[in-house]
């Protein structure tokens, strides 16, 4: 059984990270990050077999790709306090000579990056890919991808959701952050996108509901997903709060790409438990 | 006629505020020039144009390559669309889109791309395009602009919406020395005189023309005569201009914040190698992707420096 309290105190630290990251730097994409803080967690710390020791071809690992990159705050921390690279090393993202790039690149080899990203629409393809050469290799780990609701504007995100289920991926787990927000407002105001699931089931996929800022049902449909084998790739669309966490950055665009002041970083800190240790600024 | 101690900054401000500027002014103007945006609206500085005219404001949505073929839509039933995202999303995200339905098809379509080149800083290597001048230039009946600084960029935009034809103008993020004057005439095509000399010349675009008026200072200084050309158009390229220069120095500087392959510094390189082959120094990346950093560290780091210009006109003399 899932130690759920344990997985969420975790998720607070991870918050913390976020905040104090781009604080540091004063850039970077807190609002999607905190967002998704709860997802990483449950898929880093319970959900997933992998090895921090990190190997890039991730043979008998179950792989987790971030396509939507500009969240790399939340990937960062949680690689970091999963162990694949030292948690001081937070203090030097997005500055240069660092290996904590502004979005996530294979370029500064940090362990536990697979493959770059932060231009959108791209990680879904590449999904398919290790999908299959896991198939091919005969290894029955499974592969999950995240993407934003505003990436899946992109047009080859759609490309890959015909690939999939024509390839019988039934080891992909597509996640999409189903937060309402992109960077000029609404997502129904910017591009409508409809419903998820009407148009992946019509693609041919599997699809499944989460609140994945619930660690509990975050934990169960991620667990559900991953050992699903009937010959369809899932799409799991998962229901989050931009900024979740942080009062004054809950639901809105507004913090998707901002970093807060030092008084505000000071509102959002007291209203985050550091429960592992902050890094060294 | 401009000369070094005309050229003085009156203070800062970014080209992608230029660009807001000018469209609104084309705006006024021309009742067929329309903005599309591809959920980049905020970056692109165009409030005014967008309140003024909501109806000539189109939002795509994160859906570049669907944008550059309704901008070709738009543009074959008469309309001027110029269309706004960062400059990687503007070109090597959508290439062939560009290549097939705006160039190869003759389509009126301004491609205005902001966030081009390392100065775009923190996001780092996935957003900050370096071959975007090299991708456009190669694409037959491309016109290529990248204007230095605000005042520049305002103008530029007001002559591309009076020119028919495709064009690539590229633009930037930073805030940056405004030092055209207002009221400079800008002609597509047309290089800029900043300032007559005899024993260098230096060709620059873009950001760097600000670093390649410093560094024009500094070896004025030290007895070192400039002559100083900004190519705001690389494509197509003022040779004339080039070729009387070159053959008036005899070393060749250029300067831009682009890779050394395909750029500002190839359409040079390429010109007087056939009518002219002069000695050349190249300020450009060294072939390299960028990184994450503030973009005065970015531009130190990658070899883009007013020292870089200084030093690379003193490699360009030494080889006469
Ligand atoms: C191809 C591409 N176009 C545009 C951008 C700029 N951009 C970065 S994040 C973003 C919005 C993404 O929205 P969503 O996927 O919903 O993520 P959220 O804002 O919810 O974190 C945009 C347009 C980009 N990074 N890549
Ligand atoms: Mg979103």
């Amino acid at each position: 059984m899932a130690d759920i309290k344990k997985l969420e105190s975790i998720a607070s630290q991870v918050r913390r990270d976020i905040i104090r990251q781009v604080y540091l730097c004063q850039s970077g994409h807190p609002g999607g990050s905190l967002g998704n803080a709860d997802l990483l967690v449950a898929l880093y710390f319970e959900v997933m077999k992998h090895d921090p020791s990190f190997n890039m071809k991730a043979e008998g690992e179950d792989v987790f790709l971030l396509s939507n990159g500009h969240i790399s705050p939340v990937f960062y921390s949680v690689l970091a306090h999963a162990g694949y690279f030292p948690v001081a090393e937070l203090a030097t993202f997005r500055q240069i000579n660092s290996r904590v790039q502004g979005h996530p690149t294979t370029h500064e080899g940090l362990p536990g990056i697979r493959i770059s990203s932060g231009s959108l629409g791209q990680g879904p393809s590449v999904a398919c890919g290790m999908a299959m050469a896991k198939r091919m290799n005969g290894d029955d780990r499974t592969v999950f991808v995240l993407t934003g609701d505003g990436e899946q504007q992109e047009g080859q995100i759609w490309e890959a959701a015909l690939f999939a289920p024509h390839n019988k991926l039934e080891n992909l787990v597509l996640i999409i952050d189903d937060n309402g927000q992109q960077i000029d407002g609404p997502t129904e105001e910017v591009l409508r996108l409809g419903s998820f699931e009407d148009k992946y089931k019509a693609f041919g996929w599997d699809v499944m509901h989460m609140d994945g800022n619930n660690m509990a049902e975050t934990v169960k449909v991620l667990k559900e997903a991953q050992a699903k084998r009937n010959g369809k790739p899932t799409c799991i669309v998962m229901k989050t709060a931009m900024g979740k966490g942080v009062d004054f950055m809950e639901g809105t665009h507004h913090w998707h790409g901002k970093a807060p002041s030092e008084e505000q970083t000071k509102v959002a800190l007291a209203q985050l438990e550091e429960t592992l240790g902050d890094f060294p600024a | 006629m401009l000369s070094l101690n005309k050229l003085q900054s009156t203070g800062k401000k970014a080209t992608r505020d230029g660009f807001g500027a000018g469209l609104k002014a084309a705006g006024d103007k021309h009742d067929n020039v329309i903005m599309l945006t591809a959920d980049l609206r905020g970056s692109m500085k165009s409030e005014d144009f967008i309140n003024t005219y909501p109806d000539r404001f189109i939002q795509c949505g994160i859906s570049e390559a669907n944008m550059m073929g309704v901008a070709a839509g738009l543009a074959t039933a008469g309309k001027i669309p110029m269309t706004t995202t960062f400059a990687n999303f503007s070109t090597g995200r959508v290439y062939d889109q560009i290549r097939q339905s705006i160039a190869y098809s003759d389509k009126n379509v301004k491609i205005c791309a902001s966030h081009a080149g390392l100065t775009l800083g923190e996001d780092g290597a996935t957003h900050q395009i370096l071959e975007d001048i090299g991708m456009m230039r190669m694409l037959p009946g491309m016109t290529v602009i990248n204007p230095c600084d605000y005042n520049q960029t305002k103008a530029a935009v007001q002559a591309i919406a009076e020119h028919h034809g495709p064009v690539y103008l590229r633009f930037g993020r930073p805030g940056w020395p405004i030092f055209i004057p207002e009221d400079q005439e800008f002609v597509i095509g047309k290089a800029l005189h900043l300032n007559e000399g005899s024993d260098v010349s230096i060709f620059a675009t873009g950001h760097l023309v600000w670093h390649a008026v410093e560094a024009a200072r500094q070896l004025e200084a030290e007895g070192i005569s400039v002559d100083l050309i900004n190519i705001h158009t690389i494509k197509p390229l003022d040779e004339a201009a080039v070729i009387a220069s070159a053959k008036k120095t005899g070393a060749v500087v250029s300067c831009e914040e682009h890779n050394k392959y395909g750029g500002l510094g190839s359409a040079i390189a390429e010109c007087l190698s056939k009518n002219h082959p002069t000695f050349q120094e190249y300020v450009a990346t060294d072939d390299t992707f960028g990184e994450s950093g503030t973009a005065n560290e970015l531009l130190d780091k990658y070899g883009l420096g007013i020292k870089d210009v200084v030093a690379a006109a003193k490699r360009a003399i030494a080889k006469k």
